[in-house]
């Protein structure tokens, strides 16, 4: 299919750029563990997964150019913290190993599965994105998903982080199915995954599997989309600071 | 009027030149990188298909196709960038696993279809070193994005082996 109305192009749009946000984001902070991890092999995988996440931020971001014209860099390096559209989980600052794990889990449960759904999209190129970033994707959830179970079944001290983490993330990894502003001209068309309909095949994968590690996630209301921490204003400003300080370096 | 450009197997022979910046040991025509060459007058165009999408040495291999096109005389070289389908390790020819093979980088498994979970190994994968298939992984992250690294219970050494993408 070729034709868009204007509201199906603008809830592309604002997926779009949501999906990049988070990536952009949540690759700063795992990059922020490169020399700081436990042991070297997870220096190394963290430095992996930011990459990709980095990758998967510019194939979102340059889908929404073919859409608005709009230049992935100027987004990615010139926008304020009141127009970054992430959620609140990507922004929150790395903390311990289990926070880390833990939230990148839910993440790439929530991310390989909308992918998943995405990939059925009759809008092409979107579809051929998402089925190209879950290809990767779903090996940041094996290597996530292993970690969790290894904390969660460890020693006292990781079981402890673990849960505070899990306790901790709970909230703002559901506020990452809120339906955005202006998307349900998307998901009506059926251009987009419907949040509900992802949410409902997360839920209980996310659960069985913490379950399976002795934990139960708490009851909790999701933190809506849209509210941002004090945590994101400082983060832009380190992942900006070299376009910033050379705006007239184009090649590097 | 005769067309001097050169012809579409001339590009094709141009571009085996062209490595992979991570494995220089492959070219990104037995990677099944390259999706097609197309001739327009004295435009060339070659259709390319990144491995990974954050893979830092595409920019590399894109000016790497202009170098060893253009001098064989055309007007323009253009690099289009092609995702669907999206790459498969399935796209690297027997030749090219071979040479993997030799530079001690174990080949990928068949990938099949893209699942959102992926298992543990589903067949054991054989060290390129002594063949034996007493090996383990030890790290799901390599050195690159589409490498993983174990290391060989029989010969001890350790060695990477490709992720089936």
């Amino acid at each position: 299919m070729t034709d868009l109305t204007a509201e199906q192009t603008q809830a592309l749009i604002a997926r779009l750029t949501t999906l990049a946000d988070d990536d952009l984001l949540l690759s700063h902070r795992d990059a922020e563990w490169t020399g700081h991890a436990p042991i070297l092999e997870e220096d190394i995988a963290l430095a992996n997964i930011a990459q990709d996440e980095l990758g998967h931020a510019m194939g979102w971001l340059e889908l929404r150019k073919t859409l608005d014209g709009s230049d992935p860099d100027v987004l990615a390096f010139r926008r304020g913290p009141e127009q970054f559209c992430n959620s609140a989980l990507t922004e929150l600052p790395k903390s311990d190993w289990a926070f880390t794990m833990v939230r990148q889990y839910l993440f790439d449960a929530w991310e390989a599965l909308w992918q998943d759904a995405a990939k059925a999209s009759p809008y092409g190129p979107l579809a051929q994105a998402a089925a190209l970033a879950l290809r990767e994707k779903r090996f940041h959830l094996q290597h996530t998903a292993i970690w969790v179970e290894r904390l969660a079944l460890g020693t006292p001290e990781s079981e402890r982080r673990t849960r505070e983490a899990l306790n901790a993330v709970w909230p703002y990894a559901l506020g990452l199915f809120e339906p955005l502003d202006g998307e349900r001209a998307g998901i009506d068309a059926g251009l987009l995954p419907d949040p509900t309909q992802v949410k409902a095949r997360w839920l209980p994968l996310v659960t069985t599997h913490f379950e399976r590690c002795g934990m139960t996630p708490p009851n909790a209301e999701p933190v809506a989309r849209g509210t941002h921490t004090e945590h994101l204003a400082p983060l832009l400003t380190e992942f900006q600071d070299v376009n910033r300080q050379y705006a007239e370096v184009t090649v590097w | 009027m005769v067309s001097t450009f050169p012809t579409e197997s001339a590009v094709w022979d141009a571009l085996v030149h062209v490595t992979d910046p991570e494995i220089p040991v492959v070219n990104i025509v037995e990677m099944g990188m390259v999706r097609g060459v197309e001739i327009v007058g004295g435009r060339a165009t070659v259709r390319f298909t990144p491995t990974f999408s954050g893979c830092p040495a595409l920019h590399v291999i894109r000016q790497d196709i202009e170098r060893a096109v253009a001098p064989l005389g055309f007007e323009t070289v253009s690099v289009e960038t092609v995702i669907s389908p999206p790459w498969s390790t399935d796209d690297i020819t027997a030749p090219a696993r071979a040479k993997l093979e030799q530079y001690g980088i174990a080949p990928p498994d068949p990938a099949g279809e893209s699942d959102p979970f992926v298992t543990l190994e589903l067949s054991p994968v054989s060290c390129p070193r002594c063949g034996s298939f007493d090996t383990r992984m030890t790290a799901s992250f390599g050195s690159a994005l589409c490498k993983r690294m174990y290391v060989c219970n029989a010969c001890k050494e350790p060695f990477e082996g490709m992720k089936s993408v």
